[in-house]
């Protein structure tokens, strides 16, 4: 196995921004750190914060495990990484902005059309059609790792209604109400404006027919789905009220809400379902999930939907590979945050590289997410490898592959002590009538000894995601 | 607030109180067993209470002949039966789920930990589990989510909606269970004012916990007269009829007040009032008892369904 790099020890020192964390670890007996980390999930299950993992039919309210040791980043590598994600976020916005328009990043050659227009997350419902303040995508979820002190990656852009923001809220808090002594001691920037934030920009982003304060509504697939509690946890933090489809409907030029006291106005929906569910007329019609109508609405300007439809084009992992130059190209900047090196098995050359060393490479599937369906080569026997190149080889467009990255590693609290893990980081760029990115993120840690795969679904956990203030 | 949101606090007080009742009914159930049977009417107290409780047909296609321990699994565990106290405490801890944020701290941890105990319960070979172990239990739990609501929540629409679940459900109930005694449980009408109905009499105000309070308000024999009076007509008693109703239309009229429009379930509410405090125990008698009964659970049912026109469907105008 590659060797990683550490984010707190380094060449046998312990890293500046986590200097105090030493003594507080050396400092924990084994007991009081069980009765932390049984405080801990006792506040977790109290509060209500379960995820339900697909597939697996087990208990609904599993917790994600949650790692007491933060993981921490000094002030000027996040003054970095924020210029490097707000950059990325205006480029993936004027690029979507772009391919519903005159498409001119195709026309110069830059990005192959069959790439936009065949793409099965372009929405040619809403070709022509530029949302309020020209902005597709209001929340980008830029996932990122670390290889080195000054190596990041950008691992994959979530354009559409990127989740997990609830656990970079509640883990700060619970590490805030069990170690209020470490944020004394240290610096550390809040991240508990996120909501505030979040409602400014949804409302920043009212339609053209909205004359007064705009009323936001959180769209729900409902209480079944696995993100649920965070729907209900940002709605109720933001002040707006938790809808489903059916508490919604269509009458003349706008949306409304079926209310105790009649229809209200709905000027502004931050949905967290698919474009695929919100309009049967309009998109699938055996959806139950959807508001008929809903999409005439939106184009003719009487309400906002966040995302917008159509977003999904730009997160695309065969797009993924074009956003540096899109940064190029529409900000004429060169990228601060660099794209994993990838190759898409849809390109013959490409795919018999891969075939030959898929040993070596994460393989993944184009349109897949939440760690399924997807191959890391180097933990991998020879019988899943050979399985695995049997799908490649029968839909090769549908994946791509990446050398394994030798992710960071972060300090966390394992059975008999304390371990290196590796860790990722999930940053969540706000974009409305300005751009905002609080300090701090959700890193998500792989519990397993060696496993590269953070997934919650596959066993990951998170931690506290720390800023200091410089 | 949203219909849907207002539609999930109504129902968690009502399943909240149905699983109440559904215990209540099983003490009335296992006290009314240890009389020897009378062996005319229904084949047994228990068979009677699963026709009361609207479940024997559920039962007899799932087990056939009423046997004690069935009906007792039945009637608290069974998930297959609607009405079980499982059932009802799971559905009120998933529209408490649904509406989380609308509920305080106290009020989730009441319901959730009812949620939480009752799994281990099933966990727990039933041989272990006395019957009146399993009703105080489920008692108990109501009582905690019940005085949660009331020290914690603010009184919004939302306080309104949870109470006129509570309210409506509590007079169908209690409306139900005095049917049973009535109608359902004596053989025959030669037995009216026998030692067997007064031992059934007695047994019931012990289900509704308001056996003590009976003989403080009124003394001396346990007599039908009485206990109509105390059930229907006494605004003291807490699960009379009366008392519900009065509740039913102080929310439907802070909802009026709050929204600044009255609805017809409040002038339907208002009737049903009216009725019931002009009316005597004579009046009841004069009508039958079992047919005053049946219209009154019609009229609450009309209640309920103004509630949810004007209210809870969302086609609010």
């Amino acid at each position: 196995m590659i060797s990683s790099f550490n984010e707190m020890y380094h060449n046998g020192t312990v890293r500046p921004p986590y200097a105090r964390l030493e003594d507080w670890t050396k400092a924990m007996p084994a007991e009081l750190r069980q009765m932390k980390q049984a405080e801990a999930e006792a506040l977790f299950r109290r509060i209500g914060i379960t995820f339900a993992v697909y597939g697996e039919g087990g208990d609904p309210d599993r917790l994600i495990p949650f790692d007491m040791f933060p993981r921490v980043f000094t002030g000027a590598e996040w003054a970095r990484l924020e210029r490097g994600i707000k950059q990325r976020a205006r480029a993936l916005n004027a690029f979507l902005v772009d391919v519903y328009g005159r498409g001119e990043i195709v026309r110069a050659g830059r990005v192959p059309a069959q790439l936009v227009y065949r793409n099965e997350a372009y929405e040619k419902a809403v070709a022509g059609f530029v949302p309020p303040k020209g902005v597709y995508s209001h929340i980008v979820g830029v996932d990122l790792v670390r290889t080195g002190p000054d190596d990041f990656f950008v691992l994959e852009d979530n354009c559409r209604t990127p989740s997990g923001v609830s656990y970079m809220l509640e883990n700060r808090e619970i590490m805030m109400r069990m170690f209020p002594g470490l944020f004394r001691e240290n610096r550390i920037e809040p991240v508990d404006s996120y909501p505030q934030l979040l409602r400014r920009t949804l409302a920043s982003v009212a339609p053209v027919k909205c004359d007064t304060e705009p009323t936001v509504v959180l769209l729900t697939p409902g209480h079944f789905n696995s993100a649920y509690y965070e729907h209900s946890f940002l709605a109720d933090l933001m002040g707006v009220e938790l809808v489903e489809g059916q508490d919604l409907f269509v009458e003349g030029e706008f949306v409304w809400m079926r209310t105790t006291e009649g229809p209200r106005r709905v000027d502004v929906i931050y949905r967290r379902i698919d474009d695929a569910f919100i309009d049967p007329l309009c998109f699938r019609p055996d959806s139950m999930l959807g508001i008929p109508g809903l999409m005439d609405v939106y184009r003719s300007g009487g309400v906002s939907i966040c995302s917008a439809p159509g977003a999904g084009v730009a997160d695309d992992k065969a797009v993924y590979t074009h956003v540096p130059d899109m940064i190029r190209f529409y900000l004429g900047e060169e990228p601060i945050l660099q794209n994993v090196p990838t190759w898409q098995c849809g390109n013959a050359d490409d795919c018999a590289y891969v075939l030959a060393n898929l040993g070596d490479l994460v393989v993944k599937e184009v349109h897949g997410s939440g760690g399924y369906g997807m191959l890391v080569g180097p933990g991998s026997t020879a019988g899943q490898i050979a399985g695995f190149a049997a799908r490649i080889r029968a839909n090769p467009g549908n994946y791509i592959a990446q050398p394994t990255l030798a992710l960071s590693t972060v300090p966390t609290f394992v059975e008999d002590g304390v371990a290196p893990r590796h860790v990722d980081l999930r940053p969540y760029c706000l974009v409305g009538e300005r751009i905002e990115l609080v300090p701090g993120g959700l890193t998500r840690v792989a519990l397993k000894d060696g496993s590269l795969v953070v997934n919650s679904s596959q066993g990951g956990g998170v931690k506290d995601t720390w800023v200091l203030a410089e | 607030m949203l219909s849907r949101t207002a539609d999930n606090l109504y129902w968690i007080a009502r399943y909240a109180e149905r699983a109440e009742t559904m215990a209540r009914l099983l003490e009335v159930g296992s006290r009314i067993a240890l009389l020897p049977s009378s062996g005319t009417g229904y084949r047994s107290e228990w068979d009677s209470l699963l026709q009361a409780s609207g479940t024997a047909s559920g039962f007899a296609r799932k087990y056939g002949d009423p046997v004690q321990r069935n009906i007792e699994s039945y009637l608290f565990f069974d998930r297959d039966n609607p009405s079980s106290v499982a059932s009802c405490l799971l559905r009120a801890r998933e529209n408490a789920r649904i509406v989380r944020t609308a509920l305080t701290t106290q009020v989730w941890d009441a319901i959730n930990t009812a949620f939480q105990e009752l799994r281990s319960l099933e966990r727990r070979p039933r041989s272990e589990l006395e019957l009146t172990q399993l009703t105080e239990w489920t008692m108990r739990h109501t009582a905690m989510l019940r005085g949660a609501i009331d020290a914690t929540l603010l009184r919004n629409d939302g306080w309104d909606f949870l109470n006129l679940g509570y309210c409506l459900e509590r007079a169908d109930n209690t409306a139900r269970l005095m049917d049973v005694k009535y109608y359902v449980l004596l053989p025959g009408i030669d037995y009216v004012g026998s030692g067997l109905d007064n031992y059934q009499w007695t047994t019931l105000l012990r289900a509704m916990s308001a056996h003590r309070a009976f003989h403080w308000a009124y003394g001396g024999e346990v007599t039908a007269r009485k206990i109509a009076h105390f059930l229907i007509l006494n605004p003291q008693c807490p699960r009379s009829l009366i008392a519900c109703v009065d509740g039913l239309n102080t929310h439907l009229d802070r909802l009026a007040r709050g929204y600044g429009r009255s609805t017809r379930a409040q002038t339907k509410a208002r009737a049903v009032l009216a009725e019931l405090t002009d009316g005597t125990v004579d009046g009841v008698f004069d009508e039958g008892m079992h047919e005053f009964l049946t219209r009154f659970i019609g009229e609450i049912a009309a209640v309920a369904a103004l509630v949810h026109d004007g209210y809870l469907s969302g086609d609010v105008r």
